[in-house]
């Protein structure tokens, strides 16, 4: 069985299309990666699978349960986790478990001894009595994720679960979902971090709406779209990298150039070597530290394919 | 599932620690309203008392350095004095200071009493009294002007009559319910009205949306809590505090402003009972329109000033246009108003005010049941 599966996906608000006829499967045990560009429609999906937005178009199931008319039976088995953490500030660590525990039905001692797992799990004992508005970002986030877990749901949504949260924190968050996908519960996570990205068993990627993009970080790397016949990439060492940049972009040579970290990304047309590439740049006065061969990055592919979908968009229209 | 208002306890049991961490609430809740009672009960009197007059005696026999003298116009401005409507505190001595002090706004009443006023009198003729009288508040002229003709008649009266006669029709009237005409007794019982608003429909209306804001709302939507169970939960302790709040304003009335209750207390609470799932759902429906607090804010002070002005509370209903008047019926604290007053003033009891009573119900239910189908409308 699936753990998430949708056919012909579709939200429209008035006449725009939040989200085109999106087909998803994830399965169960996955930690599904839903990238995009902000307002391309990750939370508004996010939303239909949860309820939260009624579907306007196609047809959702998760782990087999009729999104639309089982609604009741999909609340009980998913849990969400939203941008803002969805705290309530004023109120304790405890209370907020104690809260949500309690929302989800868990009473008297299955209850207490749900908050103690909670607590232990996510070690948060020297916060308990602490007010969640003063925990700190990671804190926060941590305690949001043991709230989301109380009720031991099998699909969770993590919309941008670790925006504004600290590398060691964002880390500590993502070895933790990797055990808890061990013990079979699958994730559907957003997010805009390439590395966050890359960790993930399955992705998808969703372009203004229209899903463009579906598989292993490997697959995408791999995909014709990113790596155009007749070409390949180099990695490109010079100083005064953004001067660099400038004058490259003016050489016919390139296809597509990006700088990356103290190095700039190349697509260049198959037929140039590395010494040609390596002789032209010199020749219009770059100092080229060293080229390297380069295996597109998932950024690359995502780039890629976001600039191929514009360009077909504008085509259209 | 099978329970539609599934997650009410947990909700309810929230939303009394938030109130307890929130001293805003408190304030909102109990300290405001019972501040207001303070203020509007104690400095209040809506009779009219010692108007500021100012008096020109032309015929020149009440200067106020004179102390005897047994002037025909001395007499008359006694009788004023001692009418408890005015008071004089200055006498001028020409029409120019006497103009002066009523455009400055010193003085609301100016008296005039010309130059042959002891001769016309003496001789048998008619006299006359000129009293100014600033139109700016019509209560105030109002008064002036049936007091000071009073005043008028009765001392002709008594220069007509032979002595030891009596006046042919004596009038003696008795005011019920409130004999000494004190304004708190009228005032606070509908000031009650209108403060249960604030407690209500306020407090409401913004631990609704400040969910909203805080983006748990979803959250919650998420939950098996179902739409139901939640607007419940929400409620329930703001209708505890409602209660308490009438608790409060009862022993407020009866001990620091010594009001009397002459009715039932519990046949009070039950129909306040109505009220409160009126203003509640109220609260509800504003919080499915507004976005933010400061929405909400809005929208709860157009119910608020309503009530206010069209409720009877400050001004009577009987003397509204007939739209006003109209309007009136569906402003629910007419109905509450009628109800304190009646109880608290007049011993009223459920013979006299079931129909308040079931207008309050009946626009309860009807507004529950369109806030619960809005409310719904909010999740999915």
């Amino acid at each position: 069985m699936l753990a998430i599966e949708t056919k012909n996906l579709t939200r429209r608000f008035g006449d725009f299309v939040a989200v085109n006829r999106a087909s998803i499967t994830v399965e169960k045990g996955e930690v599904f990666g839903f990238l995009g560009p902000n307002g391309s429609g990750k939370t508004t999906v996010i939303k239909m699978l949860t309820g939260l937005l009624p579907i306007t178009e196609g047809d959702a199931w998760i782990e087999g349960l009729d999104v639309r008319s089982q609604a009741d039976e999909v609340r009980e088995r998913i849990g969400y986790m939203s941008q803002k953490f969805s705290l309530y500030d004023d109120l304790t660590v405890l209370e907020n478990l104690q809260f949500y525990g309690r929302a989800y039905q868990l009473k008297g001692k299955a209850l207490e001894k749900k908050i103690d797992e909670t607590i232990a799990a996510n070690k948060l004992e020297k916060y308990v009595n602490r007010l969640a508005g003063r925990l700190s970002g990671g804190w926060k986030q941590r305690l949001a994720l043991g709230c989301a877990l109380m009720h031991e749901p099998t699909v969770l949504f993590l919309d941008e679960p670790t925006a504004g949260i600290d590398p060691v924190a964002r880390r500590q968050l993502w070895d933790l979902l990797f055990q808890l996908s061990g013990h079979g519960i699958t994730f559907f996570v957003t997010t805009h971090y390439m590395d966050e990205a890359e960790r993930c068993s399955h992705l998808a990627y969703i372009y203004y709406g229209e899903l463009i993009a579906d598989g292993t970080p490997d697959s995408l790397r791999a995909l014709p779209e990113v790596n155009p016949p007749g070409t390949h990439r180099f990695e490109i060492s010079a100083p005064a990298i953004t001067t660099a940049l400038r004058k490259a972009k003016e050489m016919a040579l390139f296809k597509s150039a990006t700088i990356f970290g103290r190095s700039i990304h190349a697509l260049v047309d198959e037929s140039v070597g590395q010494q040609e590439l390596d002789h032209e740049l010199r020749r219009h006065g770059i100092a080229v530290e060293e080229i390297r061969p380069l295996i597109p990055t998932l950024e690359d592919a995502f780039v890629e394919l976001s600039q191929r979908r514009q360009m077909q968009m504008e085509a259209a229209s | 599932m099978k329970n539609p208002t599934q997650g009410m306890g947990a909700i309810f049991y929230k939303e009394v620690r938030h109130m307890r961490r929130d001293p805003m609430a408190v304030l909102f809740a109990f300290v405001l309203p019972v501040l207001q009672m303070i203020i509007l009960g104690a400095a209040i009197d809506t009779n009219i008392r010692q108007v500021r007059t100012a008096v020109y005696d032309a015929s020149g026999s009440s200067m106020m350095t004179e102390v005897s003298g047994s002037s025909e116009s001395r007499a008359f401005l006694d009788r004023l004095r001692n009418s408890d409507t005015f008071r004089v505190y200055k006498y001028v001595h020409s029409d120019a200071e006497l103009n002066e002090e009523m455009i400055s706004g010193r003085a609301s009443v100016g008296v005039k009493i010309p130059i042959d006023f002891d001769r016309n009198l003496l001789k048998g003729n008619q006299a006359q009294v000129l009293v100014m009288v600033d139109g700016s508040d019509s209560n105030v002229a109002g008064q002036a002007v049936n007091v000071s003709g009073s005043i008028g008649l009765d001392e002709s009266l008594r220069r007509m009559m032979a002595p030891g006669q009596k006046n042919p029709i004596e009038v003696r009237p008795k005011v019920m319910f409130n004999p000494a005409s004190r304004s708190p007794n009228f005032l606070l019982p509908g000031l009650m009205a209108v403060l249960l608003i604030m407690v209500t429909v306020m407090l409401t209306a913004f631990s609704i949306v400040r969910e909203k804001e805080r983006g748990t709302i979803e959250q919650l939507f998420v939950t098996p809590v179902r739409p139901l169970g939640l607007m419940l939960g929400k409620i329930m302790p703001y209708f505890v505090t409602g209660i308490v709040e009438l608790g409060i304003f009862l022993v407020f009335l009866r001990f620091a402003f010594q009001i009397p209750i002459h009715g039932n207390v519990l046949v009070l609470a039950g129909l306040t009972a109505g009220y409160l799932f009126v203003n509640l759902a109220i609260g509800i429906l504003i919080s499915t329109k507004a976005n933010s607090q400061a929405e909400a804010l809005q929208f709860c002070l157009v119910v608020m000033l309503l009530s206010i002005f069209l409720s009877g509370f400050m001004f009577p209903r009987e003397t509204m246009p007939l739209w006003a008047y109209t309007l009136s019926h569906f402003v629910p604290a007419t109905y509450m108003i009628k109800i304190t007053r009646g109880v608290i003033l007049r011993g009223a009891g459920l013979e006299q005010l079931w129909f308040n009573g079931l207008v309050l119900f009946a626009m309860g239910a009807g507004l529950l049941l369109a806030a619960a189908k809005r409310f719904k409308k909010m999740t999915v």
